[in-house]
């Protein structure tokens, strides 16, 4: 009785891999710690004990106390604050560029997986050209020309990663289009726009799910990189990577200046790499249970 | 009896590194409206090609296509859509034809909604009386395909071929996939079904006891072409093709004291890639000469049996 109840009602797709993603201990360690983190950042006005330019010439280079608990910098500026407004620059940097750049790539890859042919070749071969450029490098270039800061920052990332998006779901809508009900809705009238953004996306977009988790990471990594050569998020504005390049003359002998936004940087890489994980899994509609 | 559907000398070539293959060559034949014609074949002679061609899911290369005597052979988009409201078609793998991100409601009553036509309702009335037409319970409407064994799934494809009612209907192996004990009930489904709303059917598959319990008219198709044509209850008693006999002798009798006179064929199928001229069975054929390399056509042996083969006259003395 209460299988048929279960049964007749409409689960959607979206409940189904949450609660399968529930289930999944290490992603769900990822999701809680990528939440506090976000949480964090977002009220970063209300913790923060101090302003993150704020600057206390007669405490520098003070270790973790309980005044200051990750301790403060070569100006004396509060490394835990520094870190909380940091991490809004750091986690938009990932998030947006990666967003715009998954909305870009799929739609690209799937015109041209669907239609193939010269479309399809027009778009690989213009992505050859912008792949062929190692991606720090096209930012370095991006930056070089437009100069260093925060938005063109997230417009060189999001360059950079629009390639894997294309490719990935390229090859993940040519795999769904051969399915027989692809066949099935054109012959019941459907739309190409139907076809593409019902029946053959949603059955391609897992591993473009993962591959964005996966690619935040990475965008964060790459934005610190920036940051640390002086091309990202410019100073007194606080960046995890921007605060890496400036402790980088004091790690030997005042290493926490470097190891928190260090830490954090790993911290949150590997949360958003175990939650990709888990959606991997959890998003397969053949797994239930 | 009206001719519903007429195919003449129809082709359809695949370009492949190789050359041209010919996947449907030169194959004319038609339907009556009400009636089932049976398509078999071993896998690769093209028969799911020529279904996909009658129902415009492939372009054909050449010849000529009628439905209701009007030519359909190339038709623009709107009329294709008009078109398809007509035709539909049934798959062979009831595990890849459903969506697997759409409901079993979802996926039957797209058809209805794709035409425009329909208020919410009456979408939702008709729908119900789907399922219930094809056997598929309450419970399961919103049930996924993965939820579901494949008899259900092959019924929520029938549900979305026929819900639009349909003139012609292309099964494409529709049992092919399914047990034994679910066969028979999809296909009764599918001849009371028939016999309610007078659908027409082309019937391809590669089972011979199958085809023998649905259709009127069964073709036979080797390597692209259609070498016999009669009617389903003379193809199994006096099958006059080289190749069809030795098909209908492959028939399994589930008798163990009647002993089977197997004609064994010898040898593989012959590339469909630029195949030679003359007749494409000769390589395996126990009766070719050297007269069967030139092209053969059906000819009429009387009744409307028709036949490609050269020496059908001394093989059947």
């Amino acid at each position: 009785m209460t299988k048929e109840r279960k049964t007749a009602k409409k689960e959607s797709m979206f409940r189904l891999t949450f609660e399968r993603l529930m289930r999944n201990k290490m992603a769900i360690a990822g999701l809680i710690f990528l939440g506090i983190v976000v949480l964090m950042a977002l009220a970063a006005p209300v913790i923060a004990p101090y302003s993150y330019e704020e600057q206390d010439l007669f405490n520098t280079l003070k270790g973790p106390s309980g005044e200051h608990i990750f301790g403060t910098d070569n100006l004396g500026r509060d490394i835990f604050s520094r870190i909380l407004y940091g991490g809004r620059n750091s986690l938009i940097i990932g998030f947006v560029s990666v967003g715009i750049s998954a909305v870009i790539g799929v739609v690209l890859g799937a015109v041209a997986g669907y239609y193939g042919g010269k479309v399809d070749m027009v778009i690989m071969r213009l992505l050859d050209v912008l792949q062929s450029v190692p991606a720090i490098l096209l930012a370095i270039a991006i930056a070089a020309t437009m100069g260093p800061g925060f938005k063109n920052c997230i417009i060189a990332l999001t360059v950079s990663s629009v390639p894997g998006f294309v490719r990935m779901t390229r090859a993940s809508c040519m795999n769904v289009q051969g399915l027989e009900y692809v066949e099935a809705a054109r012959s019941i009238n459907a739309r190409e726009s139907r076809i593409i953004f019902k029946h053959i996306l949603p059955n391609a977009i897992s591993p473009i799910f993962v591959h964005a988790t996966m690619s935040v990471a990475t965008a964060i990594l790459t934005s610190a990189s920036l940051s640390f050569i002086g091309l990202g998020v410019q100073p007194p504005a606080a960046e995890w990577g921007a605060m890496l390049a400036e402790g980088r003359n004091y790690i030997r002998g005042y290493s926490h200046i470097v190891i928190f936004p260090g830490l954090t940087i790993m911290l949150v890489v590997l949360s958003l790499n175990m939650l990709g994980d888990g959606l991997r899994d959890a998003m397969d509609p053949r797994l239930k249970n | 009896m009206e001719r519903l559907l007429e195919v003449q000398h129809l082709k359809k070539y695949f370009k492949t590194p190789g050359g041209m293959l010919h996947a449907v060559d030169d194959v004319s034949f038609h339907i009556e409206k009400g009636k089932t014609v049976g398509i078999v074949g071993e896998s690769g002679c093209g028969k799911s090609t020529l279904g996909r061609t009658l129902i415009h899911l492939l372009e054909s290369t050449d010849g000529k296509i009628y439905f209701h005597g009007e030519d359909i052979t190339h038709v623009d988009k709107h009329k294709l859509r008009k078109l398809r409201e007509h035709m539909q078609i049934i798959f062979q793998d009831p595990f890849s034809s459903l969506n697997p991100r759409m409901t079993t409601v979802e996926t039957i009553e797209e058809p209805l909604r794709l035409t425009g036509r329909y208020g919410k309702e009456e979408i939702r009335e008709l729908t119900r009386k789907m399922m219930e037409t094809v056997g598929l319970d309450e419970r399961l409407y919103h049930a996924y395909p993965h939820e579901l064994d494949g008899g259900r799934r092959q019924r929520i494809g029938i549900a979305r071929a026929l819900i639009l009612n349909p003139e012609f209907v292309v099964c494409d192996e529709p049992v092919s996939a399914l047990d034994v004990s679910i066969q028979a009930q999809i296909l009764n489904l599918m001849q009371d079904l028939q016999e309610e709303r007078n659908f027409t059917y082309v019937f391809i598959t590669h089972d011979l006891s199958v085809v023998r319990h649905i259709s009127d008219e069964i073709c036979v198709m080797y390597l692209g072409q259609m070498i016999e044509k009669c009617g389903a209850k003379e193809l199994f008693e006096n099958p006059l093709h080289p190749y069809t006999k030795a098909l209908l002798s492959a028939i399994p009798i589930p008798d163990i004291h009647v002993k089977r006179n197997r004609i064994i064929l010898k040898g593989e199928i012959t590339s469909p890639v630029e195949p030679k001229p003359g007749c494409r069975f000769a390589a395996r054929c126990p009766y070719c000469r050297e007269e069967c390399s030139i092209p053969q056509s059906l000819q009429d042996m009387g009744e409307g049996h028709m036949v490609a083969c050269g020496r059908v006259k001394e093989i059947n003395r």
